[in-house]
């Protein structure tokens, strides 16, 4: 996984509720076996129109998305976080993300920061009256700011050491490998299995 | 001080705790299919790792599947690539599949329980948000993204910070024509899409213990609609009875074991919840969908919103929105809506008792004119099962199309799909923008709703086919 320590960059207001995760990429690019070469197909439909918040010229290379609240509800699909990364997008800021999309942004190196609504609506305001206005996204000092906006937010320790050190969860499970086979070891017998071996 | 069911549950899985971290809980049963897996098995690949238990892997085709000719090789090339890519890694790695054309394929939510690998007291987890369903028998189940699965492929664990509790507590009668769904669609529209947000639910009270154990599934298999990765209900007879001698069920000396383990996984009495909903069931009524999320719904007879009535400015947006993709009007009868489409399937209504209770209303009737009506079995073993009850005739000769098993419309990967601006009842589980098909307009629906809306041609609930007994099979 990428290193997230420190990020600015401009941002995409979109304002919007519940952006489901069919929104965000549309079943049928779930048929690709790769984790690229998904940008295109994020927010698919809604691009469609050129005067989708994504499409203004103002807002190409912007890096940093301020969703409404439950941004990434619906499926597990993992492409979501991948469309948002291959597009180029490095943090998502909202009120309230969804939780399997949040497990999934984290164990990707996509920052997913939630702040309160009242700040999300200032960011809103700023980066719509100003496109060029940068947003810095700070996890060592866990701060989020922008013109007068300096906004703390909140992530769990663990979760934060991760992501600064870019850290591999399979790597660290596999060091307690010792207390799985313990575990396994413990099982009772009624438990199925689904080959004989 | 007491328990709660999730938390027992969990307990029991803990392989490792320690200050700071999340636990690492071991995973009982690991189900794939073909969507979310493939980049888990390259990650294995190019980490030199294999599967550290293949007996608690089992893979299904499901959500590419055509439901139509499928001794055919499949028409479209890139489903079908990722068939033979799911195919190839389970042969690589050695899990078992059951691909499509073999007798136990199906939607991997219906698979799983019907060969008894879904247990009580188990952690059942797929790449799947609906992997919810689980928890009707009484496990701890979620759906997890790719990096996860890998990771439970590579270590049968996952680290996972402990949710917080919810009770949803259902008591009473459900009245005449109200379904597990109706129910289920109506605690949405009360907690909202993100209300269950960091908890899992437990579902109790005395008109949950009186549901069957596919009632119990589709409201579990929709906890996600309301924001919970997981939804559970404590097993109880119902449940040792659905489970007895099934495939993968314990025999013998092993099935007392585990049912005197089994009968333990209660709240206990003095167990606290972190929060808590009551429902009365009496007041329930047939619901549907609206709107383009799960949680926009209302009672059948209740009338299309108005935005205006939202005090929360991002809900009455989102209602503005919903109302202008839907194609609706604020005031409008629910009634009065006229579908194209009428879909019965998924993992949410698409098993035995589901296709009975839409067969049941559709005897001696005909589909609407200018309706088409799809009927899709959650599994091969499903299907064998309303053919050898008579379903499927009944089905044919209502004027449905019946059809092969597999998610098919519920979110149209393979040709099951509606057209732009075309409109569905549907008994699955997403009303999101464009699920069904790009353009396409959802209603969120119980199958007797789906089969009387098939009928009339409008959203109807059953008491409306009795009303219009002179008009049926005209």
């Amino acid at each position: 996984m990428e290193a997230f320590t420190t990020h600015t960059g401009r941002a995409v207001p979109l304002r919007r509720s519940n952006v489901d995760t069919d929104q965000i990429i549309p079943a049928h690019w779930l048929k690709k076996v790769t984790r690229d070469g998904f940008e295109d197909g994020l927010f698919e439909a809604w691009r469609k129109d050129s005067e989708f918040v994504l499409n203004r010229p103002e807002r190409q290379g912007a890096t940093v998305l301020v969703a409404g609240p439950d941004f990434g509800t619906g499926s597990s699909r993992e492409h979501a976080v991948w469309a948002l990364q291959n597009y180029g997008f490095k943090t998502v800021i909202s009120s309230r993300f969804a939780d399997i999309f949040r497990g999934n942004s984290l164990k990707n190196g996509l920052l997913t920061v939630v702040l309160p609504q009242e700040t999300v609506d200032a960011l809103w305001e700023l980066t719509e009256a100003d496109p060029t206005a940068e947003v810095t996204v700070d996890l060592e000092a866990r701060k989020v700011l922008a013109a007068g906006i300096d906004a703390d937010f909140e992530l769990d320790e663990n979760a934060r050491w991760r992501l600064l050190n870019g850290l591999d969860d399979i790597s660290l499970t596999l060091q307690n490998e010792a207390d799985i086979a313990a575990y396994e070891t413990a099982r009772p017998s009624f438990k199925p299995r689904t080959i004989t071996a | 001080m007491g328990r709660t069911l999730a938390e027992k549950v969990w307990d029991d899985h803990v392989v490792r705790r320690a200050e700071g971290e999340p636990d690492l809980l071991f995973i009982d049963l690991h189900l794939l299919h073909e969507v979310t897996s493939p980049q888990a098995f390259d990650g294995l690949r190019q980490n030199g790792r294999q599967v550290r238990r293949l007996d608690l892997t089992l893979a299904t085709e499901d959500h590419n599947t055509p439901t139509l000719d499928i001794d055919k090789p499949i028409a479209d090339p890139v489903s079908r690539a990722q068939l033979e890519t799911l195919r190839k890694n389970c042969a690589e790695f050695g899990v078992r599949l059951h691909p499509l054309g073999d007798v136990e394929q199906g939607v991997v939510h219906v698979v799983g329980p019907q060969l008894g690998l879904t247990q009580p007291g188990m952690t059942v987890v797929c790449g799947d948000s609906h992997t919810s369903t689980h928890g009707a028998f009484g496990g701890l189940a979620f759906g997890i993204g790719t990096s996860q699965v890998e990771h439970v492929l590579a270590t049968q664990t996952l680290p996972m910070a402990r949710p917080k509790t919810m009770a949803i507590t259902v008591d009473g009668e459900l009245p005449a024509d109200v379904t597990a769904k109706d129910l289920i669609l109506a605690v949405i529209a009360k907690i909202g899409t993100g209300g269950g947000q960091g908890y899992v639910l437990e579902y109790r009270g005395s008109a949950i213990e009186k549901l069957s154990m596919e009632g119990r599934m589709t409201i579990c298999n929709m906890s996600i609609e309301a924001g919970a990765r997981a939804g559970m209900i404590a097993p109880d007879e119902t449940t040792f009875a659905y489970l007895k001698g099934r495939p993968h069920a314990p025999e013998g000396e092993d099935w007392d074991a585990a049912v005197a383990y089994w009968k333990t996984l209660r709240t206990d009495e003095d167990a606290v919840f972190d929060a808590e909903v009551v429902i009365e069931a009496a007041e329930l009524a047939p619901f549907v969908t609206w709107g383009t999320n799960p949680g926009q719904g209302a009672p059948l007879s209740a009338n299309v919103p108005d935005p205006a009535s939202y005090e929360d400015p991002s809900e009455r947006l989102a209602a503005e929105k919903a109302l202008e993709y839907m194609g609706l009007t604020a005031g409008q009868p629910l009634r009065d809506i006229k579908v194209d489409t009428v879909f019965v399937g998924s993992c949410t209504n698409g098993r035995i008792e589901d296709l009975r209770n839409a067969a049941s209303l559709l005897e001696g009737r005909k589909v609407a004119d200018g309706v088409r009506m799809l009927v899709v079995p959650g599994s091969v073993r499903v299907a064998l099962q309303a053919v050898e009850e008579g379903l499927d005739k009944v089905f044919k000769e209502a004027g449905a199309e019946w059809r092969h098993a597999g998610c098919s419309m519920c979110l149209g990967m393979n040709p099951d799909q509606l057209a732009p601006g075309e409109r569905s009842a549907s008994t699955s589980n997403r009303n999101f923008e464009g699920r069904q098909g790009k353009g396409g307009r959802t209603h969120l629906v119980s199958p007797q709703v789906a089969a009387a809306t098939a009928v009339l041609g409008h959203l109807a609930s059953p008491a409306d086919l009795s009303d219009a007994v002179t008009t049926a099979g005209v």
